[in-house]
């Protein structure tokens, strides 16, 4: 206990009411202490897996954040010379007669590839649902840690070797696959497509391997514990809304990830042992292909049944952080907990039907591209419910306005803007002139991208104190939310107006294309507002190590006096959570300003009388 | 691992779904293995209406009844027996799993040991029999994973030159499959004439199948392959776990062995989608 001697009510109710799981039969809590290499290395414990996760996802958002830089670079300033990144990037940097330096068109599709992947599978999903599923699940639910720490602890080295594996790739002589974070064929099954689809696809398809790997590892786990692992009292409707969005997020791995790593195996076959599975009717230099009878469609069909999945798998753990910080913040129960509740179900439902709105354009039959569009038209129900609850509780309440729930408030407002532009995406007529413009990219970016990171800060700036013991500077945390939710929309609003006027992505230059010339000074603005969004996140960088070390003591157990169970375990984290008993639990997370208590944790028994749950 | 893992000894009086029990009444190492093969599931999934999809844009398909009618010892024209032999072994090896995990359940070690070596056996023997079957393929029949020597007529027609196993003036219908041999190291194309149809008349030679069959068929069985020799390598570990006593120590009716005979079973169920679409659709 922290407190020596004096006993709280909390520590009172969770020894006399708490949950005897015999833990301390075992004997074994200690043994987690010794060594370096067992605690912070190969270490089972979920709280370190957690942090371990969270750091492998901010290095990588570094990298894949400088390289949108460097793409953006060569949009915006066409003219300027880049010979000044000779150093850094070498001959990817050609430089002229006359000194002036431009990215090579190759490297510049390497680029954006590479910035996809490493953001979607690397930040957002590993670094994000990695992180606070493992932080959050055993804590919120009351256990001793995952189901199998052991798994728990292979799931993260498996992402740490797919990032080796990825890592490496970027220094290849060829470069880095170059084919789009999507990897369709016959770009990514001929090595001899482009400079990148050799060996740079050959590590790109062996490090996101290796990633599947570790998602099934993790999300087996999660789902387990969530199931078996809940304290006495934990019935399924009174789990926090986060361990709901990670249920979820963890059954939609298990179910796409499997589908993505069947579609890479015959992608593999195709590239190495000479199958068809993808390929037909090629010609390369004039001359056809022994290779017929594949269809470059059917990776995109299983490709998408992961892709579509994936992006909910982005932004549900987003999701549910943002539903609790902003209940804890506006000090009032969350509105509509059952309809948050059935809302991530009907949107996990039917992110597995609607996978061919990626496809519209790519051939499919017009006739069953209607069903997939009224299925996705009607995932804008269940999200508008989620965005009207958060509103909801939000209204009213007695916000506190700190950077955790500034984050969670910016997360509502990139949801709404980057949702109702899904709505023009969702109908394959608009889809026609809208596909594969700056508007698809200004979308998803707004809605998977910037709201997934805004969940994400929400998250770390909440639970900082819950995992470092400190807290992170709030001044700097205020200008990182605000120069971020300014620079986000300044950075995706001009593109949805490139988009409309049928500005394509993924071009390497528009030099040659009249229609697109004025928008110059537009492009020039975008990558302005990116760089300085850039510099903005590297505070964040900042403040969050130089938090670790020199941030604000976390000096009482609850600092936000919010009810969820991992506020009640002690301040210096042990190995099994809580020293004695486990607190058994009584009523749901939100009980906040109640019978005129401003907060009643979980743990406390009802009143006589008193009415539970929600 | 067991030893640093963290079991809920829950009061089992409370609800199942209140927290503090575990609502299947199954522990958190069946459920995984229940999850990893509901993943397992989507991946063949994957592969099957891979399968699908390619086999229906084709416009013909190489008859199972043609293609599977070898037997060890020279013996042809004999459609489906041995892959029926393969699959009862690959059945009867799951019988002798579920003889296995009842012997556990009774705690019985020398029961489920020999339970459990007999599904080895069973095991390899499936192994042994796609060996012969892939080697019986490749070699003497020509299909790789790139070239498919089994095609299927679409026209009815009559043979101009003497093939293999068939002769010049014989006739054939739309509809059955042919194998094109080699020859010295080089496939025979048969020449024909079209004998009816707006074709008639013409002369043509026989055509290799499409390739996606011999990709698929050794893709997709091959993978089920791997999944059987790692159920038998599994096996093969607990089995010797359960003989050196280390499963009687736990005192939890072996669920080791019920764990991997979750696998084996899915391992067979699998099968018996692959047997329905490549040997008898």
């Amino acid at each position: 206990m922290a407190e020596v001697g004096v006993k709280t009510r909390e520590d009172i109710l969770i020894e006399e009411q708490g949950f005897n799981d015999h833990f301390h039969d075992h004997h074994h809590g200690d043994k987690y202490k010794s060594g370096f290499l067992n605690h912070y290395v190969f270490s089972m414990d979920h709280k370190v897996i957690a942090r371990q996760f969270l750091v492998t996802g901010i290095i990588w958002a570094i990298i894949g954040a400088a390289m949108s830089i460097v793409f953006r670079l060569q949009l915006g300033f066409p003219e300027e010379s880049l010979a000044w990144l000779k150093p850094v990037l070498g001959k990817w940097i050609v430089v002229d007669a006359e000194g002036v330096g431009k990215l090579s068109p190759e490297f510049y599709y390497a680029l954006v590839t590479m910035h996809g992947t490493i953001i979607v599978f690397f930040v957002l999903t590993a670094g994000l649902s990695g992180t606070f599923s493992n932080l959050l699940i055993p804590f919120q639910i009351g256990a001793r840690d995952m189901a199998s720490p052991f798994l728990n602890m292979l799931s993260y080295w498996f992402f740490f070797l797919a990032g080796v594996v990825m890592f490496y790739s970027l220094f290849l002589s060829t470069g880095p696959f170059s084919g789009g974070w999507v990897a369709y064929p016959p770009l990514s099954a001929l090595p001899q497509a482009s400079a990148g689809s050799g060996t740079g696809m050959t590590l790109w398809l062996v490090s996101l391997t290796l990633f599947v790997v570790s998602v099934l590892l993790g999300g087996i786990n999660y789902i387990t514990t969530i199931l078996n692992l809940r304290t006495k009292g934990m019935s399924m409707w009174r789990l926090p809304l986060p361990i709901w969005a990670f249920f979820v997020t963890a059954i939609l791995g298990l179910l796409s990830f499997p589908v993505l790593a069947s579609g890479f195996f015959m992608l593999i076959f195709d590239r190495s042992l000479g199958t068809s599975f993808y390929l037909s009717d090629i010609f390369i230099g004039g001359q056809a292909l022994d290779r017929v009878g594949g269809s470059p469609i059917l990776f995109q069909h299983l490709f998408w049944f992961l892709g579509h999945p994936e992006v909910y798998i982005i932004i549900l753990p987003a999701m549910g952080i943002v539903s609790e910080v902003l209940s804890v913040h506006s000090r009032k129960p969350i509105f509509g907990y059952r309809a948050m509740v059935y809302s991530i179900l009907a949107i996990g439902f039917l992110s597995f039907i609607v996978w061919a709105h990626h496809m519209f354009m790519a051939g499919v039959n017009p006739f069953i591209s209607n069903f997939f569009v009224v299925f996705t038209l009607i995932i804008a129900v269940p999200s508008a419910v989620k965005v009207f609850n958060w509103i909801t509780t939000l209204y009213g309440g007695s916000i506190r306005f700190n950077t955790a729930s500034l984050f969670g408030i910016g997360f509502v407002s990139m949801f709404i803007s980057g949702g109702l532009t899904g709505i023009f995406l969702g109908n394959s007529a608009i889809d026609i002139q809208m596909h594969d413009t700056y508007f698809v990219v200004a979308h998803f970016h707004i809605v998977m991208g910037v709201a997934a990171f805004f969940g994400m800060f929400a998250g770390v700036y909440h639970w900082y104190p819950k995992m470092y013991q400190r807290f992170m500077n709030e001044t700097l945390g205020k200008i990182h939310f605000w120069g971020t939710l300014i620079l986000a929309y300044a950075i995706f609003w001009p593109m949805h107006y490139l988009g409309m006027a049928g500005v394509p992505r993924r071009y390497y230059s528009f030099d040659t294309f009249d229609a697109f010339k004025h928008f110059a000074e537009m492009n020039k603005f975008i990558t302005v507002s990116a760089i300085l969004a850039f510099v903005i996140q590297l505070i964040f960088v900042v403040n969050f190590f130089y938090s670790i070390w020199r941030g604000r003591k976390l000096t009482q157990k609850n600092p936000y006096d919010a009810n969820t169970l991992e506020w009640t375990t002690p301040i210096e984290p042990i190995h099994g959570n809580w020293p004695g008993n486990i607190p058994s639990v009584h009523r749901w997370a939100y009980d906040y300003n109640k019978d005129e208590r401003e907060f009643v944790p979980q743990y406390e028994p009802l009143k006589e009388g008193e009415v539970g749950d929600h | 691992m067991a030893s640093e893992t963290i079991a809920l000894h829950g009061d089992h009086s409370a609800p199942s779904w209140s927290g503090g029990s575990e609502p299947f009444k199954a522990s958190y190492g069946k459920l995984m293995m229940w999850y990893f093969l509901l993943s397992d599931a989507f991946t063949f999934a994957g592969f099957l209406i891979a399968y699908g999809a390619l086999r229906f844009s084709m416009p013909s398909w190489p008859v199972p009844d043609f293609v599977f009618s070898s037997l060890p010892g020279g013996i042809h024209h004999k459609p489906l027996i041995f892959v029926t032999i393969m699959t009862f072994v690959l059945l009867a090896s799951s019988f002798t799993m579920v003889r296995a995990v009842q012997e556990g359940q009774q705690e019985n070690k020398n029961g489920v040991v020999k339970w459990m070596l007999l599904t080895i056996i069973g095991g390899l023997m499936f192994l042994g029999c796609q060996a012969w079957e892939w080697t019986t393929l490749m070699g003497s029949e020509h299909m790789t994973i790139k070239v498919n020597p089994f095609g299927t007529h679409t026209e009815n027609g009559v043979y101009l030159e003497d093939g293999h196993d068939v002769k010049k003036g014989d006739t054939f219908k739309a509809g059955t499959s042919y194998l094109i041999h080699q020859h010295d190291g080089h496939f025979q194309h048969l020449a024909y004439k079209v004998s009816d149809g707006p074709n008639a008349g013409q002369t043509k030679r026989l055509e290799f199948g499409p390739k996606a069959f011999g990709a698929l068929f050794f893709f997709i069985t091959g993978f089920h392959g791997f999944h059987v020799f790692s159920g038998v390598a599994f096996l093969l570990i607990i089995c010797l776990n359960a003989a050196s006593g280390l499963y009687e120590k736990r005192k939890n009716k072996y669920e080791m062995v019920e764990k991997i005979g979750l696998y084996w079973h899915f391992v067979d169920l699998v099968w018996v989608f692959v047997f329905l679409l490549f040997y008898l659709l």
